[in-house]
């Protein structure tokens, strides 16, 4: 296994239900062709004032919080846009794990192929979790990845992961080339597809060709 | 075994079920645009693979895009110009075909995809935009997807695809006069949460769906996903697969092969669904968002909520964050809200006949003074049609901004910004925190409604407008 089975660290509470993409990672990150200073944009606004000035308020800014590396937040956090952005910027900050009720779809997509942790529990294990880290004195959380738990100073939880994000976890299983792996199969496919619905084959290109 | 017409698409795109949860799932068209697609191409060219099947993608500039009014465009920004070059070098690299910005059917591409006759029933389409889900209103399954599975997507032309739970909702009965797809979709958001659907494809059906028009069933499966759905589908009937055989000449020849397992493109009668919910579409009000997320809205004849009142603590919470950042009170009044702009664009509501409703509320009435009103059409095509039909000279003479096609303030990553404070009247699809600019605040609401805010300068009722107005 490449990957640490376990992480460990001083984690931050986001109490914030919705939690976008957009205010993961606002717009003007996204101007770039590669994906590089992404950690300045994660929840810019947020950590940032108007002026650029670091929030002292803002609990990723406050020192008994320096080098966070896991969030608790609420329900459905990574809704709204498929920016990936979001993620890297994360990743790059040096988040490694996020524990939440509920994560947008493709934001769950996008952390899994970025081999950051998103972690399901219960409404109830959250608030929990996010009571002890909302002191500073109680803020380290214990993910063990082998036996699915996280435990905070007071609290222990279980949660399930399936067995392919497990290995994509673990083992930074790398999608694109299992599936090419299969190439075969997908041309088969592409041939009995298409076969039965020429008028999908290269659709792109003979729109494209007639509309010129 | 009978199947839900979700479960049909994903069955008849299977190249291998991987396990339990996940299908290599074919895609038959991926669109693209600049900004979700650089990093993918540069994946690919660090492994050193070319792209599988050019021609079944599609690439757009619509994110960056200006949409000044001056008909060529110039992208000033420098790093939104690379991120233009760059995609059309990436496009003439690997052949892909690109609508770049001075093509004069760029547009933004849920629009244009659509309206060139792209969309298909029962294709699979992917693009790394969460709106993708538009495409349901032809009977296609489309997926919003994040740039690895972009560059997946290139290298495969599969995406690995975990399988969904299946949702019905039914919607009874006939909109109301004033009332309309985008009210409708804001009324069951609002009914089911902004995760309501999460884990789902959702499929739309009754009497209140088929009432609706194609461009209105865009409205309201592009907008699923701000209830967090997965996917949205309408079966195709006689309406869309009029409007795909209007639109797709060049598949003249398999026509009536097609339109026969078009027609077949339905759930079973006896299928499966996870979860059923219905709705009557007689109980559909013209709503307004009175906070920073699209599940907090209210019809205009009813007050702002008052948070106290939340189910969880969570939701009394975030409601109470939301109305500070929009700068309202429990119990407020959005009918006579003054605001200072409206934007009536995006993929949720800007194509011809958004922009037909907006001409004839507006009729011969003036945008108020204290307003800045702009309108971003969906497409170039769409553009040209409304200015062919008279709908711009109309909109120019009441003092509304005609511009050029982009995503434009949907998510203002050009330069068509809110300023601190500045409260939008906006046909789009999010009214996330700082979406429309730093400080901005959107209320999202349909077409008429956002052009009777306009002409009153504040929020009111499109019901009274109209009926106030002396042809
Ligand atoms: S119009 Fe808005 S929602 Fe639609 S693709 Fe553009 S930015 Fe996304």
């Amino acid at each position: 296994m490449s990957a640490d089975t376990s992480i460990a660290g001083v984690a931050a509470a986001l109490p914030i239900p919705n939690l976008d993409t957009d205010q993961i990672m606002p717009k003007q990150f996204l101007r770039g062709i590669d994906k590089a200073g992404l950690d300045r944009g994660v929840l810019y606004d947020l950590r940032f004032d108007a002026n650029g000035a670091p929030r002292s308020d803002f609990v990723l800014n406050q020192p008994e919080y320096a080098g966070c590396r896991i969030l608790v937040a609420e329900q459905n956090f990574g809704c709204g846009s498929s920016r990936e952005h979001a993620v890297w910027g994360l990743v790059q900050l040096g988040i490694r794990a996020v524990i939440a009720p509920s994560f947008g779809e493709i934001f769950y997509s996008n952390a899994m192929n970025n081999g950051l942790l998103l972690i399901v529990v219960a409404q109830l294990d959250v608030d929990r979790f996010m009571n002890d880290v909302r002191n500073p004195a109680t803020n380290r959380i214990d993910i063990d990845v082998a036996r699915l738990q996280v435990r905070s100073r007071t609290h222990l939880a279980k949660f399930a992961m399936s067995a392919r994000h497990r290995q994509m976890f673990l083992d930074g299983l790398d999608l694109v080339g299992a599936s090419l792996a299969s190439v075969e199969a997908i041309a088969a496919f592409e041939r009995k597809h298409w076969e039965e619905q020429p008028w999908l084959q290269s659709v792109g290109a003979m729109v494209r060709a007639r509309v010129c | 075994m009978s199947r839900t017409l979700y479960q049909k698409l994903v069955d008849s795109h299977c190249v291998q079920r991987l396990d339990e949860e996940h299908v290599l799932l074919y895609a038959d068209l991926h669109l693209m645009n600049e900004y979700t697609s650089p990093q993918a191409f540069a994946g690919l060219r660090q492994r050193g693979l070319p792209v599988r099947r050019p021609w079944q993608n599609v690439a757009v500039v619509d994110h960056i895009i200006p949409t000044h009014p001056l008909k060529h465009r110039v992208i000033v920004d420098p790093a939104s110009a690379l991120q233009a070059s760059n995609l059309a070098r990436n496009c003439e690299l690997h052949g892909i075909p690109l609508f770049d910005t001075n093509d004069p059917l760029q547009g933004i591409e849920h629009v244009i995809a659509p309206e060139l006759g792209m969309i298909r029933p029962g294709m699979v389409v992917l693009c790394g935009d969460s709106h993708t889900t538009t495409y349901g209103a032809l009977g296609a399954l489309g997926f919003g997807i994040g740039t690895s599975e972009v560059e997946h997507v290139l290298a495969t032309q599969t995406l690995v695809h975990r399988v969904a739970s299946n949702m019905r909702i039914r919607v009874d009965g006939r909109l109301s006069v004033g009332c309309t797809a985008k009210d409708l979709v804001l009324h069951i958001i609002a009914n089911i949460g902004a995760q309501g659907a999460r884990g789902y494809v959702v499929e739309f059906v009754g009497e209140g769906i088929a009432a609706l028009s194609v461009e209105a069933r865009m409205t309201i499966c592009n907008m699923a996903v701000e209830a967090g759905a997965r996917g949205a589908l309408i079966a195709p009937d006689d309406v869309a697969i009029e409007y795909v055989s209007a639109r797709a000449p060049d598949m003249k020849r398999h026509l009536p092969r097609a339109i026969e397992q078009w027609r077949k493109l339905r759930s079973d009668d006896d299928a499966r669904f996870d979860v059923e919910l219905s709705f009557d579409a007689c109980d559909v009000g013209p709503r307004v968002t009175w906070g920073t997320s699209p599940d907090q809205s209210v019809p205009i004849d009813e007050r702002v909520p008052d948070p106290a009142r939340a189910g969880s603590p969570q939701q009394r919470e975030a409601a109470t964050r939301a109305l500070r950042y929009i700068g309202l009170e429990a119990g407020a009044s959005l009918d006579g809200l003054a605001i200072d702009r409206v934007f009536i664009g995006s993929c949720t509501n800007a194509r011809i006949e958004d922009l037909r409703e907006v001409a004839k509320i507006v009729g011969d009435r003036k945008v108020d003074p204290r307003v800045r009103a702009m309108i971003v059409p969906g497409s170039g095509a769409v553009r040209d049609q409304a200015e062919a039909e008279g709908i711009a000279a109309r909109l120019i003479a009441a003092g509304f901004e005609w511009r050029q096609p982009g995503c434009s303030m949907c998510l203002a990553m050009n330069d068509d910004v809110l300023r601190p404070g500045e409260r939008c009247a906006s046909t789009t699809n999010r009214n996330f925190e700082g979406r429309q600019g730093r400080a901005g605040r959107t209320h999202l609401m349909s077409p008429a409604m956002a052009a009777a805010a306009a002409i009153a300068g504040c929020i009111t009722d499109v019901r009274r407008l109209e009926s106030s107005h002396v042809r």
